[in-house]
């Protein structure tokens, strides 16, 4: 874990309102896991006051990559950030994807900004990958994760206004698949709550293991504010988990989907 | 190359500074809350350098804290209910302070109860442990005897919880005192009558923030507490008041987030500070503190922190340049 002065290499718009930025920090870079995040000091100053949590939704070289969707002052004050300018940062932070043995098939489902730390995995663990798996509002609102690695790689996906690939959830596409003998299957995802509680109800009745990185306010990002309580399941036998230190991934069966 | 004190040693200010029973090397003290068990910020921090560490408010037993949403950022601050989620005194015990020992730096315990009895079991659960430098009361938790309003509020259960505490103990007690009150000097004043060895302020103001679309509280608890920057003038307030009112060491808090705020702190009768949400702002604010102080007394020829304590000058500003 580091906290570091950080060089914009780049900041880019990529939808209507996704943004990609470009980091330098080989320490970050290097140290960072699929499904970690940081915390971002958006400017110096007292407002915005707290860091902002992000996935890395990727690594080249000695940069790492943060893709953001601009909704609030702080977001948007990352917006008018230029490259060459310096950004503190804090991490990489939190648990990683846990991957499996090769024989099992990955399933990457993300919805909306929630593709981001899945890019990553993707970028991380190439071999038995299968089709990334992603829906949008409509396809203004597509990222290519070719346009955040600029590495080519196959993805299906759904939109809800039908403009793009299917018309309906990602979830639908994952049902498809899961109906078709999957074999051996491992499921990743990240996305909105309702699309997360639908993943997690499809996959858990078929035991088929299933990582589910999870979004929350924090403030410190280190485990000591405990502002980042999500409700756990009655089966892990606690009644919050952090998102923070033992998140943002969580295994489905963690979580407490009916109460989150 | 010409200074008059060329030949002479640097001045090194001594930084150390008393709390009643208790010594600590500088007056920077990361706040209970805002540090974990010091441990989470090891990473980043040498928590050996620090005057002290307050540990996450400790109750008798593990509490698992309020429904989320917990926090949400406001203008120059920051709104919490976590709801006094910890551990409880048996995990702290097993699990964290063995941990904690290998650090010189003195580790204090927030403790608060439910009822006046519960602060004396903790205390005296906390009896003779080893690795524990001083207890910090937590006077503003819900007291159930009094239909949920704050222990803090009144200087009669102040003063009891205060008495019960020192009664179990064989460790320095601080009392760290709410800001919700109508007079804080009353309860100040209480307080130290019941024995209290020094004093901390201010804890968080109650507030509240709400979502118009939904119309929703932005907090699942509704009202939480306020802390960060937005606080500090009302903060250095109750602090100057206080220390004009109590003999006992004061410990000053609320909204510092560099050593010119930890100045004035001290400038107004504060003997050490403590620092809370700028943890999490910037996770080595507390170093920074330290050495921005050590800098100002260097750079003004003060050779002992004691030399900024209390000493504000009330009279009006003149110009003798």
């Amino acid at each position: 874990m580091f906290e570091l002065l950080t060089e914009i290499v780049s900041n880019q718009r990529v939808t209507d309102d996704t943004w990609l930025m470009g980091l330098r920090s080989a320490e970050i870079a290097q140290a960072a896991k699929p499904g970690q995040f940081v915390m971002i000091r958006v400017r110096s100053g007292l407002d915005p006051l707290l860091r902002r949590p992000f996935s890395i939704c990727g690594v080249r070289d000695d940069l790492f990559l943060v893709l953001y969707r601009v909704i609030g002052k702080g977001t948007n004050l990352m917006t008018e950030l230029r490259a060459g300018e310096g950004i503190r940062v804090l991490g990489p932070l939190g648990k990683s994807f846990v991957v499996p043995d090769k024989r099992t098939s990955r399933l990457l489902v993300g919805g909306g900004i929630g593709i981001a730390p899945l890019v990553f995995l993707g970028q991380f663990h190439r071999e038995k990958q299968i089709p990334f798996m992603m829906g949008f509002r409509s396809a203004k609102d597509i990222i290519s994760p070719q346009r955040i690695t600029g590495e080519d790689a196959g993805f299906l996906v759904a939109t809800d206004d039908g403009t793009k690939g299917h018309r309906g959830l990602v979830t639908d596409l994952l049902e498809e698949r899961l109906r078709e003998n999957p074999g051996e299957v491992a499921v990743y995802a990240c996305g909105p709550k309702p699309m997360l509680r639908k993943v997690a109800q499809m996959t858990m009745p078929l035991r088929i293991p299933c990582q589910i990185s999870l979004e929350s306010h924090m403030a410190c990002g280190l485990g000591a504010c405990q502002g980042c309580a999500v409700k756990a399941s009655a089966a892990s036998g606690r009644s919050y988990v952090y998102v923070c230190k033992e998140g943002p991934v969580f295994e489905a069966e963690a979580i407490d989907w009916e109460g989150l | 190359m010409i200074g008059k004190d060329f030949d002479m040693p640097l001045p090194v200010p001594d930084l150390t500074t008393q709390i009643g029973p208790l010594s600590l090397q500088n007056p920077v003290i990361a706040a209970s809350g805002t540090f974990g068990y010091g441990l989470e910020f090891e990473p980043l921090v040498d928590l050996n350098h620090l005057g002290a560490v307050v540990v996450k408010g400790l109750s008798l037993k593990p509490m698992a804290g309020n429904p989320p949403p917990r926090i949400v950022e406001t203008p120059g601050g920051m709104l919490n209910a976590i709801g006094l989620a910890n551990i409880g005194l048996e995990a702290f015990l097993k699990d964290r302070l063995p941990k904690l020992r290998k650090f010189t730096t003195p580790i204090i315990v927030n403790i608060y109860g439910h009822h006046t009895e519960e602060y004396g079991e903790l205390a005296d659960g906390l009896k003779g442990v080893e690795g524990v430098a001083a207890l910090e009361i937590n006077i503003s938790c819900p007291n159930v005897e009094c239909g949920g309003m704050a222990f803090g509020i009144d200087p009669v259960t102040s003063a009891r919880v205060t008495e019960t505490v020192l009664k179990n103990t064989d460790k320095p007690v601080i009392v760290k005192l709410s800001p919700n009150v109508t007079d804080i000097k009353t309860v100040a004043k209480a307080v130290e009558a019941a024995g209290a060895h020094a004093l901390s302020l201010i804890n968080t103001l109650t507030g509240m923030a709400i979502d118009v679309e939904s119309r929703k509280p932005k907090l699942a608890n509704l009202v939480g507490g306020l802390s960060g920057p937005a606080i500090k003038p009302i903060a250095l307030y109750m602090v100057y008041q206080v220390a004009r009112t109590v003999k006992i060491p004061v410990i000053g808090m609320g909204g510092i987030m560099d050593y010119t705020d930890a100045l004035e702190f001290l400038m107004v009768g504060a003997r050490a500070v403590e620092i809370g949400t700028a943890n999490f702002v910037n996770p080595r604010v507390t170093l920074e503190v330290i050495e921005g102080i050590r800098n100002y007394c260097e750079e003004n020829g003060i050779r002992k922190i004691g030399e900024i304590v209390g000493s504000l000058r009330t009279e009006p500003a003149t110009s003798n340049q």
